[in-house]
C-alpha cells in the first residue's frame, strides 16, 4: 500500500480523538480518546517503519526495527498513564460523585 | 484488487466507523466497547503491516488490560446513559468545527507531500517477528528498557498513594 493512505487513516483517526477530547464532558471518555489519538500515531510509527525497511532493505535487513520498538515504548507509557489517570479519575469521583470535567474549574480558585 | 486490498479498506473503515462510535455514544459503555473494535481493527492493521508481536502487545494490553480497567471503573461508578453530562450545543459544534479544520489542515498539508513512491510494504519482512525486536530491545534499548520499569514503579506507588483512603 502506498504511505499516504495510512497517513490519511492515521490523521482521520487522531482528528476525532481531537474532536472527542473537545465535545465530551464525561472524563473517562476525554481519556479513551486520548488512548484513540495516541493509537492512531501508534499505527503511523508502524507504517512509517515498514516504509523505511522497504526503502533500505537491500544495505540494512534489519531498517526500521526501532519505529516498532518505539511503539512499544509508547504503550508502556500508555499502560502507567491509564493506571495514574483512571486513580486521579477514582479520586475525583469520590469526591463530588461526579466526573463532569466542568467541575474540576473550582480548581483555578 | 487484491485480498491485501480488501482487507486494507474493510479496517480502514471499521477503525473510522468505531472511532466515530466511540466519541458520539451516548452511553459511556457502549463507548468503551466501540474502542476495543477499534483496537482489534489496527491489530489487524499490524498483522497486515507484518508487525506480528506489536499486534498481539496490541491485543493483549490495549484491548484486554486497559479496557478492562476502564470498563472496571464504569462498572464501579455506575454511571449510564441518563447521568451522563452533557455540553451545550454550540461548545460540541465548536469542537467538531475545531477538530474538522485540524483534519482540513493536515490533509491539505500532506497532499502536498511527494510520497507517491514511497510503499509501506506488506506480507513480507521480518523486522516485526518477536526474534528480532528481542535482540535489538536488549541490545540498543536496554536503558530505556530499563527507566520503563522503573516508570511501572514509580506509576505503581503512584497509584496506591492516590487510591488511598485519607
Amino acid at each position: 500500500m502506498p504511505i499516504n493512505y495510512y497517513i490519511f487513516l492515521s490523521v482521520a483517526l487522531f482528528c476525532i480523538g481531537v474532536a472527542g477530547v473537545l465535545t465530551r464532558r464525561n472524563a473517562i471518555i476525554i481519556f479513551m480518546c486520548v488512548e484513540l489519538m495516541l493509537n492512531a500515531v501508534n499505527l503511523l510509527l508502524v507504517a512509517f517503519s515498514k516504509m523505511h525497511h522497504h526503502a533500505l532493505a537491500a544495505t540494512a535487513p534489519h531498517a526500521g526495527i526501532d519505529g516498532q520498538l518505539f511503539v512499544f515504548f509508547i504503550m508502556v507509557v500508555a499502560a502507567a498513564e491509564v493506571s495514574v489517570g483512571l486513580a486521579i479519575i477514582v479520586m475525583m469521583y469520590r469526591n463530588t460523585h461526579s466526573i463532569d470535567v466542568n467541575f474540576l474549574n473550582r480548581l483555578k480558585h | 484488487m487484491g485480498i491485501t486490498q480488501v482487507l486494507f479498506w474493510f479496517l480502514s473503515i471499521l477503525a473510522i466507523l468505531s472511532a466515530i462510535l466511540v466519541v458520539i455514544s451516548k452511553n459511556p459503555v457502549h463507548s468503551v466497547l466501540w474502542l476495543i473494535v477499534l483496537f482489534v481493527g489496527i491489530s489487524g492493521h499490524y498483522i497486515l503491516l507484518d508487525a506480528q508481536f506489536l499486534a498481539i502487545v496490541n491485543l493483549i494490553v490495549y484491548a484486554g488490560a486497559i479496557m478492562v480497567l476502564f470498563l472496571f471503573v464504569f462498572m464501579l461508578m455506575n454511571l449510564n446513559a441518563e447521568t451522563e453530562p452533557q455540553k451545550n450545543r454550540w461548545l460540541k459544534i465548536a469542537g467538531v468545527v475545531a477538530g474538522g479544520s485540524l483534519l482540513l489542515v493536515l490533509v491539505a498539508a500532506l497532499k502536498q507531500a511527494d510520497l507517491k513512491t514511497q510503499i509501506a510494504e506488506m506480507n513480507k519482512g521480518d523486522i516485526g517477528l518477536i526474534h528480532n525486536l528481542g535482540l535489538s530491545l536488549f541490545q540498543d534499548y536496554v536503558v530505556p528498557f530499563e527507566i520503563s520499569s522503573v516508570l511501572f514503579l514509580s506509576a505503581m506507588v503512584g497509584v496506591v498513594v492516590i487510591g488511598k483512603k485519607d
